[in-house]
């Protein structure tokens, strides 16, 4: 059977702060078109990697690869021109900016008509350019416009109506579905999801998941933390556990489920055995 | 010891909604503390356990409920007047004044007292609970161990002579020694007549030792009851793994 | 002659006074991430209580010295009270405002109370001087080394052996974990500010006895020598000050003795610039551990902005443009010019700090640099006025933002300090680089204004080359701010963290914010430079930058049309109620103070 192509490859990645290993040796594999969850307990350093993988931090060991190339410690913008997006754990959207224009930031890293790609003086056309306006920079801008309205189209009636309003007067759930919706801008190959139904209600966490479920039929790669575990289950091909820094599970949903290894990790030993034995016919 | 609590609770949350800007982390939460138990309140991440500690502490205002006290209201008190009330603390991940020795952090636990010379009893007291800690008191607190470091912060709880200590996650990433010595420690404490309020995640340890336990999930109490009785139902995993009853569709 | 050893001990000895200003910054930064920039206040104020103490009360000097430490700390009361608490829950950039405009206002009270001529502070001491190896050393030498070590050896027992000092500690070290001990922060934050007040006002009588003289201008140079200081030893590091002082005292004396005494600020400035830029956590703690930050939350006050109509702005263009025409005073006219030379330099600020979030207290600089260009080639190599002009503006952008360039990886206060510390690296340059700006002598003779060959005489003719020349800034502007790079700029300032994942170079548009605003503000210097003919290193200086600092909150941050606005009313206002000059100042800096209170969004809203 031909191996599917790995859009995404860790290697022994690993990050120390002081005496403390965030990040443990941690392997893992993303293939295009999967949908990979990492679940674990508080401190597990779940976010840690995510900052590893997306450039906010440097690994102390270990490599990261995106479609066959090295992306170890490459910056953050660079990633974006790589297409790959992540949203962050809380949410961080532009607060003074309107709904649409932070979306616009998403596609940032796609514009080209007014940002030549020229060394040295690249800055000064793309200054130029943008008081000049000539008609390939208003074309690219007005189309980037209508590809935000189609992307805020799939969030029903919640954010459209609200395009021109500044970030902060939204809804805190709002505000995390303009954070998506930037992402999407983006174009991306791999998305990285940091949590985004933390503080949703159980209505608002649905809508998530339903636009999750859709974003990977549509072929996106996504890389995604959640602690809304039945939500997990029924999202992922594979489910990553970690705690305290390492990799101590890895499968699809019910095999992770029921592995006891998972059960003490969450629970601590001794529940994990008063289940195994209600499950034992009493002798 | 008395197998009914007295009357009232000594701590009591009575219908608490908080809200973090507009999203909302608590929803008519209530729990109760009876006088000299060990309460634990499990749940997974995300959960709300440790904005429960920050609304008894009042470092975070709930928008609607009570919070009572030896049946007083605690809502609107600074933080230091409810830590004069008798209640200490003993925070998620310790923080200790790193840069403070062990023998300044034990006794900062002592701020609100002015009876210096109890205080210095205390202290004497407090050591003979944990032995180990005698031989580090002159060292800078930030370079003890996890472990060792959650014996000061303890420690340093006890040092205000509180009726009741309330705990986050006690037990977040210690060795299994430490964990053990932990457990004995708040039995110990507990039996001298302190409260425990516990917030944990590590449910199987929690309910060894506490009277009562309340289970929280995405805001919600979904179970409560003895411990004992709690240890053995696999709706306690349900509640943190997802599946079966609870979830839908 | 003096000896290498002489050299030492003057550096340690001045180092010791810049020791008492730093460790108070430290102090208010461990407890609240806050860089006081009216340290220098205090240590003026200090100096001047100490003047009256000893010239017109004849006190003995230990009941100086006593006085001078209360009266100062009680200074320093007042100030945490009522200037900074009632902003505990405001937006980042309201208690750094709050701390500038303190400044200009104890500033200016003292100017007006003692006037701004020097005067000299008597050390009343005898001047023995003892015999030290090669040098020697003198009892006021001894008295501030005393002073010194004695304060640093009270607050290492208050630290170590109290109560209150135990809060402190703890306060600095962790806020949440230290209420939930029942430490009262307020209560804190008072005493830290009290005590760092005592030793700023005392430092500031000592240094008056040292160099027997004492002036209102001290305030800006104490601030930055104890913040340099500071920044050395580690940002809250207490300790780390003391060292961080002594080794600026050091650096500095040594400098001035292979270079001579006009390069010795320049030393210190450059070091500030050096440690930013290098070693952010100071000289004595690792390079990787990450900064602290100076301060979270949101940056600017959201707001709505204020949308005046088309029509309004059409009649307000066309009564501004028509104004000449009808009977009005050159007095008016005059004035209006200058708000509108203002207007220019609040457009720049107004896009850098407003729209970018880089609070730039240098923007002087900017001006300074296309007036001389502007200047040098007319004169020198008579170019056309306008052409000289548009250079200015040039070179101002090319050669401003490269100078500003160290501090775009800082964040907060940090970006503060440094732009103000480049400011007053340009001036200095300005000074000592006599072959080229002709030093202290400054520039005369420069040609006036003109446009195509003709002369613009008279007030009319200067006042619409002006307003046209501001208002086609403005226009290009707000084109600007209507582009990307305009969103780019605010999403920046917005969360720079997010701005980066989505691509945006932090570098890239920094420097394209100042390249643009260097050359409104470059343009502005140059026209100033023709209009008075003259310039020297002083006729740019930091008082304008916090005006311009000033309009630019009053229109609201980022908004340009505020900035006009605000320039018309805080330049054109205190002449219409003919306010004297030396209690303009003080109103602006009560303006600024009141408005970061009551209304930080400004009058048009921050866009």
């Amino acid at each position: 059977m031909a191996q599917p192509a790995q859009l995404l490859s860790l290697r022994g990645l690993t990050r120390r702060f002081g005496g403390l290993t965030a990040v443990d040796a941690i392997d893992l594999d993303l293939a295009a078109g999967e949908l990979v969850s990492i679940i674990g307990p508080n401190g597990a350093g779940k976010t840690t990697l995510f900052n590893l993988v997306t450039g906010l931090d440097r690994p102390d060991a270990g490599e990261v690869h995106l479609d066959g190339h090295p992306i170890t410690g490459l910056s953050p913008e660079k990633l974006a021109g790589k297409a790959v997006a992540r949203t962050f754990q809380l949410g961080r959207v532009f607060g003074n900016l309107s709904v649409m224009d932070n979306v616009l930031i998403g596609a940032h890293a796609r514009l080209s008509a007014v940002k030549p790609d020229v060394p040295l003086i690249g800055p000064l056309l793309e200054l130029g350019l943008a008081l000049l306006r000539p008609a390939s920079v208003t074309s690219e801008e007005e189309q980037l416009r209508e590809e935000v309205r189609a992307i805020l189209a799939r969030f029903g009636d919640r954010l459209l109506p609200r395009i021109d309003q500044p970030a902060y007067s939204l809804s805190y759930a709002n505000r995390r579905r303009v954070e998506i919706a930037r992402a999407l801008a983006l174009k991306p190959r791999l998305l990285l999801l940091d949590e985004p139904t933390a503080g949703m209600n159980p209505s608002e966490t649905e809508e998530m998941q339903a636009l999750v479920a859709e974003l990977k039929a549509e072929g996106l790669t996504i890389l995604l933390i959640e602690h809304k575990l039945d939500m997990v289950m029924r999202l992922s091909d594979r489910i990553v556990v970690m705690d305290e820094g390492r990799k101590i599970a890895e499968g699809a949903g019910e095999e992770v489920r029921n592995d006891p290894k998972v059960i003490e990790a969450y629970l601590g030993h001794g529940l994990s055995r008063a289940s195994a034995d209600q499950r034992e016919p009493a002798t | 010891m008395n197998v009914m609590s007295s009357a009232t609770p000594l701590l009591q949350l009575t219908g608490i909604n908080t809200f973090y800007g507009q999203a909302q982390v608590h929803f008519d939460l209530s729990v109760e503390v009876p006088r000299g138990h060990i309460v634990c309140l499990l749940g997974g991440n995300a959960s709300g356990k440790s904005t429960t500690m920050k609304i008894i502490l009042g470092l975070v205002r709930p928008r609607s409920g009570e919070v009572t006290f030896d049946g007083a209201s605690m809502l609107g008190l600074t933080t230091p007047q409810i830590v004069r009330r008798g209640i200490a603390s003993v925070p998620e991940a310790r923080r200790l004044f790193a840069d403070m020795s062990v023998r300044e952090n034990i006794l900062m636990g002592a701020f609100v007292r002015s009876d210096s010379a109890e205080v210095a009893r205390d202290l004497e007291r407090v050591l003979t609970l944990f032995p180990k800690l005698g031989q580090r008191l002159s060292q800078r607190a930030g370079s003890l161990s996890g472990g060792e470091q959650q014996m000061v912060a303890m420690a340093r709880a006890l040092m205000s002579r509180p009726r009741m200590i309330v705990m986050d996650e006690p037990t977040m990433g210690l060795s299994p020694l430490y964990v053990d010595r932990v457990l004995d420690l708040i039995r110990t404490i507990n039996k001298d007549g302190v409260s425990i309020f516990m917030v944990e995640q590590n449910a199987s340890l929690a309910l060894e030792i506490a009277h009562e336990a309340y289970v929280l999930q995405t805001g919600r109490i979904v179970l409560s009851g003895p411990a004992r009785m709690l240890k053995n139902d696999t709706r306690v995993r349900d509640a943190y793994l997802g599946g079966g009853g609870l979830a839908t569709g | 002659m003096s000896s290498w050893l002489d050299y030492t001990i003057n550096g340690l000895i001045v180092g010791n006074l810049y020791a008492l200003v730093a460790v108070g910054l430290a102090l208010i930064f461990g407890v609240s991430r806050l860089i006081n920039f009216a340290q220098g206040s205090i240590y003026v104020v200090g100096a001047y209580i100490g003047w009256v103490a000893v010239v017109q009360l004849r006190t003995p000097l230990a009941v100086t010295i006593v006085l001078v430490t209360v009266a100062s700390a009680l200074v320093g009361l007042i100030i945490e009270r009522f200037g900074l608490r009632p902003l505990q829950n405001s937006a980042r950039i309201a208690p750094l405002l709050a701390t500038i405009g303190i400044s200009f206002v104890l500033d200016q009270i003292v100017m007006l109370i003692f006037s701004p001529n020097p005067r000299a502070l008597p050390s009343q001491l005898p001047d023995i001087r003892f015999q030290v190896g090669g040098g020697t050393i003198g009892l006021l030498d001894l008295l501030i080394a005393g002073v010194g070590i004695s304060s640093a050896l009270l607050l290492f027992v208050f630290l170590r052996f109290s109560k209150l000092g135990w809060a402190v500690r703890a306060a600095a070290q962790d806020r949440d974990a230290a209420m939930q001990m029942g430490v009262d922060v307020n209560r804190v934050n008072q005493v830290v500010f009290a005590i760092a007040a005592a030793l700023g006002g005392l430092s500031g009588t000592l240094v008056g006895m040292y160099y027997n003289q004492i002036d209102t201008a001290m305030s800006l140079q104490a601030t930055l020598k104890g913040v340099v200081a500071e920044v050395v030893g580690g940002a809250g590091n207490v300790p780390g000050a003391v060292a961080g002082g002594l080794l600026l005292g050091l650096v500095e004396s040594y400098g001035v003795a292979l270079f001579g005494t006009s390069y010795r600020n320049l030393f210190a400035f450059l070091l500030l610039i050096g440690v930013l830029v290098l070693r952010p956590n100071g000289l004595f703690a690792s390079a990787r551990q990450l900064p602290p930050e100076p301060l979270t939350g949101t940056f600017v006050a959201p707001s709505r902005p204020v949308r005046l109509p088309l029509w309004a702005l059409l009649m307000a263009f066309a009564v501004f443009v028509l104004l000449p025409l009808f009977p009005v005073s050159s007095y008016v006219l005059q004035t209006l010019t200058n708000a509108w030379l203002f207007g220019m330099l609040a457009l720049s600020l107004t896009l850098v700090a407003g729209t970018v979030g880089q609070v730039s207290l240098g923007h002087a600089a900017l001006l300074a640099i296309g007036a001389y260009t502007s200047a040098l080639l007319s004169v020198n190599l008579a170019f056309p006025v306008s052409v000289a002009i548009i250079c200015g503006g040039l070179m101002s952008a090319a050669l401003g933002t490269l100078l500003i360039s160290p501090s775009f990886r800082l964040r907060g206060h940090y970006v503060s300090i440094a732009t103000l510390a480049i400011g007053e690296i340009v001036s200095l340059v300005i000074l000592n680089w006599e072959p080229v700006t002709r030093g202290p002598i400054g520039i005369s003779g420069i040609p006036p204004l003109s446009l195509f060959g003709y002369d613009l005489i008279g007030a009319a003719s200067i006042y619409w080359f002006c307003f046209v020349v501001m208002v086609l800034l403005a226009l290009v502007q707000v084109r600007l701010l209507g582009s990307h790079i305009g969103r780019s700029f605010r999403a920046i300032r917005d969360d720079d963290v997010a701005a980066r994942a989505y691509g945006l170079s932090l570098n890239r548009y920094k420097a394209l914010a100042f390249i643009f605003g260097g050359f409104a503000a470059g343009v502005s210097g140059g026209i100033a430079a023709h209009l008075y003919s003259y310039i020297n290193h002083e006729t740019f200086n930091t008082q304008q930058s916090i005006l311009a600092l000033t309009i630019v909150i009053l229109g609201g941050l980022g908004n340009v049309l505020g900035a006009i606005v605000g320039s018309v009313a805080l330049v054109g206002l205190p002449e219409v109620f003919r306010i004297a000059a030396e209690y303009r100042i003080l109103i602006y800096g009560i303006v600024l103070l009141l408005l970061v209170r009551f209304r930080p969004q400004g009058l048009l809203g921050t866009i």
